[in-house]
């Protein structure tokens, strides 16, 4: 299986609020709100680590999870997220330039 | 409850300040006859002050970040601090004249994903709207910022403060709004000037007006459920806070001045002397704002209007006091639904003529006593 990176995308605003991650979509105005997990998962998003990576040392250190069972519901979770345009998602590296925000 | 009011709720129970506005300027091109501005300038923030502030509300939880003035484009150095505070993950929205919006700027702005921009629009007629801003050309060049900024997706909403001058015209700005893509708000209230004087609210609408717009179905959706009657007070309703000024928002001035809502000027605090994290946590006056629930306020607490009431603590205050009715949000009340509230009738009993209400028993009668 080839490895997948992801990032934040730059059209979302984010603060956490008690440990869970409020999110708004600049594209539509949704608000979404991402449990612990979600959370661990959204702030590991640098562009630079595989979600792989992000399962073996965030998710499974924390919590008591089957790692290949962790991974495939985090695929579903990220796949979600990439729908609503919040993540980015790729099999190569994401670049800070890429997603960081600002133009010309 | 949807989930904005599930977060607000969060929010207020763990003491997290939401919302933030922040004037970064109180200068403005424009001189609109109903503002409640000094436009000197009389030592804004400077660039780093304000990178330092934002750099504290995310760190304090701040999400929502409203950045007003005066009109913001006056700063030479907005776009910095739309950039920090967007590289800081804030929801940004933006109110702003739009006159100095050119194709640059708007989509400077959309790249930087601001979450709205909010336009103040009079009249559609450049006539009425250009004699309240006090700025020839203004419209044309408002509304051609505002086609720019939709033309880069950049969400827009049009609030139409309503006067006496452009009462008339809220078909022709709403019109104007579905036009140009942009969201349509209407807004009935003049905020007395910050220094206290309330020379402006004879601009405002008198209750015959109000009612009028409250009954347009055009402006308030579903009338019936608009101008439905109160229901009856409880103890719920008495222990309901009057709204989220100091609770979960706040307002800081160009000069770091920190009150609990741009429309109630109680100083609470300046984020140029302290953290801001210490003025939201311990401000003695923030504190005594929140204990203030329906229950603690002498008049509306006894007022059948007490459970739907927009009562704003801030105009309250700026009518005397912070526990007090604001007779602006009792006017809208009786126009809403033709019931005098509690401050009303205190009113009309305060005002009778001497005589009527000094009896004196007739002669014959304590004769007979």
């Amino acid at each position: 299986m080839s490895a997948i990176y992801i990032a934040r995308a730059n059209e979302v605003a984010a603060r956490s609020l008690d440990g869970e991650m409020m999110i708004m979509s600049a594209r539509d105005s949704t608000l979404f709100t991402l449990n612990p997990v979600g959370t661990i998962i959204w702030q590991s998003a640098d562009g630079k680590t595989t979600l792989e990576e992000i399962v073996e040392n965030k998710i499974c250190a924390e919590f008591e999870v089957d790692p290949e069972e962790a991974l495939k519901d985090v695929e579903s979770f990220v796949a979600d997220l990439a729908g609503h345009g919040i993540i980015v998602v790729s099999d190569v590296p994401i670049s800070l330039a890429t997603t960081s925000l600002g133009g010309s | 409850m949807s989930l904005m009011q599930e977060l607000a709720q969060r929010a207020l129970d763990r003491g997290v300040p939401l919302s933030v506005q922040l004037d970064v300027t109180y200068r403005c091109n424009e001189r609109c006859i109903h503002c409640y501005l000094d436009h000197d300038d009389h030592g804004e923030m400077t660039t780093a002050e304000i990178r330092a502030l934002l750099d504290q509300l995310a760190e304090a939880g701040v999400f929502f970040l409203t950045l007003s003035g005066g009109e913001v484009f006056m700063r030479m150095d907005f776009f910095d601090i739309i950039e920090y505070a967007r590289s800081l993950m804030f929801c940004v929205k933006i109110k702003t004249n739009a006159f100095m919006i050119r194709e640059k700027e708007a989509r400077r702005l959309s790249d930087l994903a601001v979450q709205e921009v909010q336009v103040s629009i009079y009249s559609h007629r450049p006539e009425v709207h250009d004699a309240i801003t006090l700025l020839r050309g203004s419209l044309k060049r408002s509304v051609a910022g505002i086609r720019l900024l939709r033309a880069h997706g950049v969400k827009v909403v049009i609030a139409n403060v309503l006067m006496m001058r452009n009462l008339s015209d809220h078909a022709g700005v709403k019109q104007l709004a579905k036009e140009l893509g942009a969201e349509y708000t209407i807004d009935p209230t003049i905020t007395p000037m910050m220094d206290g004087n309330r020379s402006v609210l004879q601009l405002g609408l008198g209750v015959p007006q109000l009612q009028d717009v409250f009954h347009n179905a055009d402006l308030v959706g579903d009338v019936d459920e608009f101008c439905t009657p109160p229901p009856a007070m409880n103890d719920d309703v008495l222990q309901d806070l009057p709204c989220s000024a100091g609770h979960t928002a706040c307002y800081i001035s160009p000069y770091g001045d920190l009150f609990p809502c741009v429309q109630f000027p109680l100083p609470s605090g300046n984020v140029r002397r302290q953290k801001f994290i210490d003025i939201w946590r311990d401000s003695e006056q923030l504190n005594e704002v929140r204990t203030i629930t329906a229950r603690d306020l002498p008049v509306c607490s006894g007022c059948g209007h007490v459970g739907t009431c927009t009562r704003c603590p801030g105009l309250a205050f700026m009518e005397g006091n912070m526990r007090g009715p604001s007779t602006q949000d009792c006017e809208k009340s009786f126009a809403r639904t033709g019931i005098p509230s509690a401050n009303m009738h205190l009113k009309n009993t305060r005002s009778m003529p001497r005589g009527l209400v000094q009896i004196t028993i007739p002669s014959p009668i304590s004769s007979v006593a």
